[in-house]
């Protein structure tokens, strides 16, 4: 049994490297575990003193080519000095809590996390609390009010297709037409991925249905699958440039970031409502570099990166505040064009209402 | 690509083997010295099990009979009946069996057709030594070679489709779901059952043929009354090291088969790390649970074949 073979080892592996963990000593006289605010350190200038002096931050589950999240790792690394240590970036956001668990206490754990609304509101004992220094520019509903989480950013579920070979899609139903053949993929496994999930919930309530039950997504899913139209590999920017997956259902900022790369792929949204869903920024209670964890959420809402998100297709959690006081970056912005329409994104129970429904439909559904 | 309960199997293939003549055996002069240092020599190899494969296991399949918060609950294993999940232990046992039956066919008559050549020969050698890369080469790699050849956008698949307009994918996109671990599984268990299976056929004696010609024998008496009687347990034993193989095996489904998690293995990773469908860590210990008893079931099978074709031998 493989599987068991691979848990054998990675439990081997947590208590043998548990039993030698070393805590690392603060930097400064400020115990940085604690401090829920630049003002804890004596300031921006102390924090960022107290962060440089660790040297290194450990990032997980961020893409390159997610969200801009190259270019925004690049930057800090530039800014301050400070080496980013990228696990595993194309894990899941239930990975990056798992590893929390596994690593815990080493000096590779994870200091900051992304996540997934639902993995977030699973995990609230694995997060400290932090307000960063514009952390009034961050709207209330995005934000838990003592900064265990906050939002970062989002993006709307899109359509992105091969212009080279299959036509625009201008509706759902077009997909179901035979020039779609053996085309349609998803990010992911619905049941696992948040990307997927969201693309089920865009189905839903172009056709009709509401965020409580997403049954109308998968029967429509269903029916793509029985046209031969459904494609069930995972899209990435690698299927994507070998012309495999032709038409991906993904959050805006990855298919964008597929069509800066890939000749002939464009990115549609329907007509009607546009699903988005935020991603959320946490440090851990357990960060071997508590210092830099805290200066990469700072950094992480700074004018720069928020803009660097929108350059990257994503729409950054501050977007209102940058656009009133004339620090968005507007090349960006043009490009990516604003959010607006019908925004629907599910409640937590709503999610968890339709987590239940796709485990027990979405293998049927699609064999 | 270890299979963990091989160890157990190819020892029990080497004993289902043609036996030596009795005789031919050197008595034992100090049989409680020597199972001592039987006992000695065993030590490290029975720690490493004990502490990479049995300790391990027992708590990760203990963790199926508690909830999250520690409290013992029946409701994982419960969930093992749901017909969802019942579907892909039906599936993950027919994929197995399936392949294991395909591959040990085909990997019998492979080893009948090499009889033909020397023993020490280059062809012999060359094919068991092919056969050994191949029966590990599974996995990711494995999986994107048949990706990158009869894939959607494959270098035979684009071959047929512009040379000869056949489309390998008429019929849906086969490869990515069951039907295609078929295939894919296939490729390691046919160079799985030459290697296990090769040397129980090498056993069979030219003398045994020469004797049962002697007695008036035919051809047919030869296979059905000595050789197939003598070959059938390391032929059973070799059958269920395949499916077993098949049966565990992860990261080539794992590669090539993305949505609905139609085997058992995957299903034990969607439980592990879904980020939709959530607090199912624990139903995993269960899918393994299920996935244990499924194997006892088999190797307690296994066992009953092996005692009634034992019989022959005697």
């Amino acid at each position: 049994m493989r599987h068991f073979a691979g848990i054998a080892v990675i439990a081997a592996a947590a208590i043998t490297l548990s039993a030698c963990a070393a805590s690392t000593p603060a930097a400064s006289d400020v115990d940085a575990t604690t401090a829920t605010s630049a003002d804890d350190f004596g300031g921006m200038d102390a924090l960022i003193e107290a962060a440089k002096a660790e040297g290194q931050l450990n990032v997980i589950a961020l893409p390159d080519n997610w969200a801009n999240y190259g270019e925004i790792k690049a930057l800090f690394e530039e800014k301050y000095g400070i080496t980013v240590n990228s696990a595993d970036p194309d894990i899941s956001s239930a990975e990056e809590i798992a590893a929390a668990d596994n690593l815990k206490g080493q000096d590779t754990a994870p200091d900051v996390f992304d996540l997934g609304t639902a993995v977030t509101l699973d995990s609230l004992n694995y997060f400290a609390p932090y307000q960063v220094a514009n952390w009034d520019e961050i709207p209330a509903e995005n934000k838990e009010e003592t900064g265990l989480y906050v939002n970062d950013y989002t993006g709307s579920m899109s359509i992105g297709y091969d212009s080279n070979s299959v036509p625009k899609p201008t509706s759902l139903d077009d997909l179901l037409g035979s020039e779609y053949k053996g085309a349609v993929a998803l990010n992911g496994d619905p049941t696992q991925a948040g990307a997927a999930f969201a693309a089920i919930g865009l189905v839903t309530v172009q056709q009709g249905g509401t965020l409580d039950d997403f049954t109308p997504g998968i029967e429509f899913f269903s029916e793509l699958n029985k046209a031969g139209n459904f494609l069930p590999v995972n899209a990435t920017g690698a299927t994507i440039a070998a012309g495999e997956t032709k038409v991906v259902f993904d959050w805006s900022y990855n298919n964008l970031s597929a069509a800066a790369t890939v000749d002939g792929w464009e990115v549609t949204t329907l007509p009607g409502e546009v699903y988005t869903s935020f991603y959320n920024q946490a440090i851990s209670k357990d960060a071997p570099h508590p210092a830099a964890a805290r200066l990469w959420q700072e950094f992480i809402y700074s004018a720069e990166a928020q803009n660097l998100f929108i350059k990257g297709g994503a729409y950054p959690v501050t977007i209102q505040t940058l656009q009133d006081a004339g620090t968005v970056d507007t090349a960006a912005l043009d490009t990516l064009g604003e959010l607006k329409g019908d925004l629907v994104t599910p409640t937590p129970e709503q999610a968890e209402a339709n987590a239940a429904i796709l485990a027990e439909k979405w293998a049927a559904a699609i064999s | 690509m270890s299979v963990v309960p091989a160890p157990a199997l190819i020892s029990g293939d080497a004993e289902a083997g043609p036996r030596r003549h009795p005789l031919s055996e050197p008595v034992p002069r100090h049989p409680a010295r020597r199972s001592l240092g039987t006992y000695l020599g065993l030590t490290p190899f029975a720690l490493y099990v004990i502490l990479f494969l049995v300790i391990p296991t027992v708590l990760a399949v203990t963790t199926g009979f508690f909830t999250e918060d520690g409290s013992v609950t029946l409701d994982n294993i419960a969930g093992i009946f749901a017909p969802n999940v019942l579907s892909t232990f039906g599936s993950s046992f027919l994929v197995s069996a399936v392949t294991a039956v395909i591959g040990a066919v085909i990997g019998a008559l492979v080893c009948y057709a090499l009889l033909g050549t020397g023993a020490e020969g280059t062809l012999r050698s060359t094919i068991d030594s092919i056969s050994s890369v191949l029966a590990q080469f599974g996995g990711v790699m494995l999986a994107f070679a048949f990706i990158a050849t009869i894939g959607t956008q494959g270098l035979v698949t684009r071959f047929l489709a512009d040379a000869f307009g056949i489309d390998l994918f008429a019929s849906g996109p086969w490869l990515y779901q069951v039907p295609g671990l078929v295939v894919v599984y296939v490729y390691f268990q046919v160079p799985l059952m030459i290697i296990t299976f090769m040397p129980a056929l090498e056993g069979l004696r030219t003398t045994w043929a020469e004797a049962n010609a002697t007695l008036g024998g035919t051809r047919v008496t030869y296979w059905t009354r000595i050789a197939i009687p003598v070959l059938a347990p390391s032929f059973i034993g070799s059958l269920l090291l395949l499916f077993a193989n098949a049966f565990s095996s992860y990261a080539t489904a794992a590669a090539l088969v993305s949505q609905g998690s139609p085997i058992v293995p995957l299903q034990i990773r969607g439980a592990l790390v879904s980020e939709t469908v959530l607090g199912r860590e624990n139903m995993a210990g269960a899918l393994a649970f299920g996935m244990i008893a499924v194997m006892i079931i088999v190797m307690w099978g296994y066992s009953v074949l092996q005692l009634r074709t034992s019989r022959w031998q005697k």
